[in-house]
């Protein structure tokens, strides 16, 4: 019953729509850069989109054409930094996001003033999602399974061992420039909704729980793809019901989740 | 470049950004050699590792490689990251990750390659781990899986950097007889950086000593008596 009513309204299908493609998305992207012990680039690009965010808002933009190139240009940088062995790149990133989430706290402060406006770009609204988001989330979720599905082995291959791969001759550089490319425009979409602050928790926990739950690597990305989705269903379900914040409240059902996996993997282990 | 000729070097020298780690080098590999390279930390190893891999293209010089090489058959067994330790992923899958250079576009592994991955499990006696957990195995268990991995990228030439970082004498023992079966009874040409001189001294036919100013190639025999093994035998004799 509450579920026939909850999806009479308009705004929470587009955000169901949109929120189950974002954090399939999310999920899958999530595997290879958790594994690849690239965490820390999904939570810096989150902070660099609110900033993108503001700067947008201030100057009148629409919101998604000026924070998608700028985040892309981040994920590049990013990228580069966590490549290079001989820099802090954790450091590195954590500079850029504290910046960024400075100077967009600076920008709207300056324009329209502390109102409700940081709130919802920091933890996230519901009834941020408009219709060309929709469009948008449908268009990248097709992407990135088509990406998984026909580069699966070779995504494979470079998240388990990029110089092994490089040596045989794959082009590691394009697909991680892909990944990050797909990665910030699903961070760009989906934070509206979840919050600067909470989007990165979608491209980890899923990860998290599919790994401590599965052997093979197939497993492991479907079970997070699974888990991702089923989260976030119940948390924008958890957030209608109990009128709480949608992305607090999927995160919540992450973590549950995850908790429970840790006692599973726990008691397989004794 | 004569047929059996896998990898040689002209003159080569390697470094970053204009600045040369190794110079005027001179080397040829052949199918069956076996090759250690040795040297103090820094003195270029793993650049060389790299330039024959083709990742590093030398400065001055060239590396010029077989056509099967050049295609990217080449089976090299990396450095464990630590990331690597704790990958969910079974044996079966990484092995057959070797066979991506010669998948092509084709979406699935064929059956001839899938028959291949298995055949190289079984020479490295790893065939009952085939549906384990590769984070679940031991430290010389996960090298076998690396190097049948390995075996799968390459039938002529493998290319082996400090196998035996962390793994505990009896499994270090285990990986060098391993090499020396593939070595002699398949064909298969080793390059090997290592540490472990003395045990790459038993097993291996030609030696590269890289120091800081100069260079030393030959067999292991004339290495003891170069000036750069003189100092090493010493140590081993006290």
């Amino acid at each position: 019953m509450i579920i026939l009513e909850m999806l009479s309204w308009p705004f929470m299908q587009r955000a169901l729509i949109a929120g189950v493609l974002v954090s399939l998305c999310c999920a899958l992207l999530g595997v290879s850069l958790v594994l690849k012990r690239y965490s820390m680039i999904g939570d810096g690009l989150s902070h660099v989109s609110f900033g993108a965010l503001a700067i947008a808002v201030a100057l009148g933009f629409t919101p998604l054409s000026f924070s998608i190139p700028v985040v892309i240009a981040a994920a590049f940088l990013l990228l580069r930094m966590a490549g290079r062995p001989h820099w802090n790149s954790d450091a590195a990133i954590a500079v850029v996001s504290a910046s960024s989430l400075a100077v967009g706290i600076i920008v709207i402060s300056c324009t329209t003033g502390m109102t409700t406006d940081v709130d919802n770009y920091m933890f996230g609204s519901v009834l941020a999602m408009t219709d060309a988001d929709v469009a948008l989330a449908v268009l990248l979720s097709a992407a990135v399974l088509t990406l998984f599905v026909l580069f699966y082995h070779k995504l494979f291959a470079i998240t388990f061992d990029e110089s092994f791969s490089r040596a045989t001759g794959l082009k590691v550089d394009r697909y991680n420039t892909l990944l990050a490319i797909l990665t910030a425009l699903t961070i760009v979409l989906g934070m509206r909704m979840m919050g600067a602050m909470l989007i990165s928790s979608l491209i980890i926990f899923p990860a998290l729980t599919a790994m401590r739950l599965f052997k093979r690597f197939r497993s492991v990305v479907i079970c997070s793809g699974v888990t991702s989705v089923a989260c976030f269903c119940a948390g924008l379900t958890a957030s209608f019901v109990l009128s709480t914040p949608v992305g607090a409240s999927v995160v919540a059902a992450d973590l549950c989740v995850f908790l429970l996996s840790c006692l599973v993997s726990f008691l397989r282990h004794r | 470049m004569a047929p059996d000729e896998l990898l040689v070097c002209r003159d080569v020298s390697l470094g970053y950004e204009g600045q040369s780690v190794l110079e005027h080098l001179d080397l040829t590999v052949r199918e069956g050699d076996y090759l250690c390279i040795v040297g103090d930390n820094g003195s270029g190893k793993s650049t060389l590792l790299r330039g024959l891999l083709g990742l590093l293209s030398p400065l001055s010089g060239q590396i010029l490689r077989s056509p099967e090489l050049a295609q990217g058959a080449v089976g090299y067994l990396p450095q464990q990251t630590r990331a690597q330790r704790d990958f969910p992923a079974t044996v079966w899958e990484v092995v057959l990750s070797g066979c991506l250079a010669r998948k092509g576009m084709r979406f699935f592994y064929t059956a001839a390659q899938k028959s291949q991955a298995l055949m190289d499990m079984g020479k490295l006696g790893i065939l009952e781990l085939k549906d384990q957990c590769y984070r679940d195995l031991s430290g010389g268990q996960q090298q076998r899986v690396l190097l049948a991995r390995a075996l799968c990228a390459a039938s002529k030439l493998l290319i082996l950097d400090e196998p035996i970082t962390g793994l505990d004498p009896a499994a270090a023992q285990d990986l060098y007889k391993t090499l020396t079966y593939l070595n002699q009874r398949e064909g298969m040409a080793v390059i090997m950086v290592t540490h472990d001189l003395k045990a790459a001294l038993r097993s291996a036919r030609t030696v590269l000593h890289i120091g800081r100013t100069s260079y030393f190639l030959g067999t292991a025999a004339e290495y003891l008596a170069s000036p750069q093994g003189r100092r090493f035998r010493e140590e081993a004799e006290l």
